[in-house]
């Protein structure tokens, strides 16, 4: 039975329509909500379709890395809750959010959008330490896109905590917003047959043979990338995705 | 009576619940009062495995509380559960269990799962709100809805769903309380603090007065879900 769907799956694809009446080429429906979450520093929402992502910024203050004394970092988790997906368990992470999350903070620091520097408190002691966590609400496809553009969406929102120079007082938001020099997102392209196919629903994710994740800045400099799935992928191919993806980071920030 | 707020000692923090909010369970509510948001999913009955935890006589119910790790007031919370989510877990299980018939499920299980992405104070109460109506709307069998609120006092008096400012202040008492809300038996009863007996009894009767009050809001939200018009 799943062969056949596959096939007909590819047969639709080969006449550029899918399921839903989409292009191959062509998101669904995007919608970015920001500051959702009043307990976090900066949090945003967004819908791809019925696909549902959240994620939140906390900000901490640590200690910096002995080799780079005058910088705060990042760091990105993802929880794919069980609520959204009913595949997905309670438990430690699965390799799936693991990856997910090391994507998304690949496309992040590699982009250099944010100077770490900003970060410094007071170099050699204290640094801000940005915990950025993405949580899935509804998975109905295509985490990876929705999460590279709540990251994004969320870092834009933030606000860092007041902060005394000893404690952090997390009721009180300051006026300081962290500065981003770039906007870094990320669309994956994903071939099943010998098509390429964007933002794919759960339906079609089953039958994947392989995709790839092209993080961008603004002016198209690939800043990440990540090939995933069980085949592998020509140099055409990988020419095609990249361009593919890039096109489509492009129309992605008109919704930020 | 003087509260942080303004509200009456009786008066509940603005509520708002919405069914079906999750597209691939078999049951969804949003719960939100006050600045505390719970997002609830029920998947089941379906089946249960390792095979050794299943009941020929009937269904288990399974819950999972988890607080997403930026939706605390304060740093950031480990993902994961902890001893803290593993115990709300717990009585969330219980104070829902008198309302649901079971029978019909033997050997499968039906999973609540209860996530927020913001808090601020009675979140387990929140979450069973949650989770009664996603568990009405997927159309598990229901003797009645289970509504919950925190009763406690503040600034030495008895008063309805603190929030985490009034939870704060010295003194401060907190009674989660659950009720059925057809039979009106406490499904949910905890306490911390110091507090003289009378003054729980009160609370109490408070407590299940403002969870009839619950009780319509969740009706509301699993009509308006059906709302064609």
């Amino acid at each position: 039975m799943y062969n056949n769907l596959k096939l007909h799956i590819i047969n639709c694809l080969n006449e550029n329509i899918r399921f839903d009446g989409r292009k191959n080429d062509e998101h669904r429906k995007i919608t970015v909500e920001y500051g959702i979450s009043k307990s976090a520093e900066g949090s945003a929402r967004v819908k791809i379709g019925n696909t549902e992502v959240i994620v939140g910024v906390k900000t901490e203050i640590g200690t910096p890395y002995p080799d780079k004394p005058g910088e705060g970092t990042i760091m990105v988790g993802a929880e794919l809750t069980p609520l959204s997906n009913p595949d997905f368990e309670n438990g430690p992470p699965s390799i799936q959010a693991i990856e997910l999350a090391r994507v998304i903070d690949r496309g992040l620091r590699e982009s250099e959008a944010m100077d770490f520097k900003q970060l410094c408190i007071k170099e050699g002691e204290k640094v801000w330490l940005l915990l950025i966590d993405i949580c899935t609400v509804n998975d109905e496809g295509n985490l990876f896109d929705a999460s590279s553009l709540a990251a994004l969406a969320a870092l834009k929102d933030m606000h860092f905590p007041a902060f005394d120079g000893e404690k952090i007082d997390y009721k009180k938001k300051s006026e300081k917003k962290l500065e981003l020099k770039e906007e870094p997102l990320s669309v994956t392209v994903y071939k099943i047959g010998e098509k390429y196919v964007i933002d794919p629903t759960n339906e079609e994710e089953v039958f994947v043979d392989s995709r790839l994740t092209v993080a961008a800045t603004s002016d198209g400099t690939i800043c990440a990338l990540q090939k995933g799935g069980d085949s592998a992928l020509t140099e055409e191919d990988i020419d095609a995705m990249i361009d593919l993806s890039i096109k489509k980071t492009q129309e992605l920030r008109k919704h930020l | 009576m003087n509260r942080p707020d303004g509200r009456r000692f009786d008066e509940l923090r603005d509520i708002e619940a919405k069914a079906g909010i999750i597209k691939r369970a078999d049951g969804s509510a949003s719960f939100k009062i006050g600045d505390t948001i719970a997002y609830a999913a029920v998947y089941g009955p379906r089946n249960l495995y390792p095979k050794f935890l299943q009941n020929p006589e009937k269904g288990v119910l399974r819950c999972s509380y988890n607080m997403m790790p930026f939706s605390g007031s304060g740093e950031r919370i480990r993902p994961g559960s902890s001893r803290r989510s593993k115990e709300i877990s717990l009585v969330t299980q219980k104070a829902l269990l008198p309302a649901i018939n079971l029978n019909e499920f033997p050997n499968s299980v039906i999973d609540i799962f209860i996530e927020f992405p913001q808090t601020d104070a009675g979140s387990r109460c929140a979450g069973i709100c949650a989770v009664s109506i996603a568990l009405a709307e997927a159309g598990i069998p229901m003797k009645e809805l289970v509504a919950a609120v925190a009763v406690g006092l503040v600034n030495g008096e008895v008063a309805v769903d603190l929030s985490k400012e009034e939870e704060d202040l010295g003194g401060a008492v907190d009674i989660p309380i659950a009720v059925t809300t057809r039979s009106g038996k406490i499904s949910l009863l905890q306490m911390d603090g110091m507090i003289k007996a009378e003054d729980i009894k009160k609370g109490v009767a408070l407590g299940k007065k403002a969870c009839q009050k619950i009780f319509e809001i969740q009706k509301k939200a699993l009509k308006e879900k059906y709302n064609t018009q």
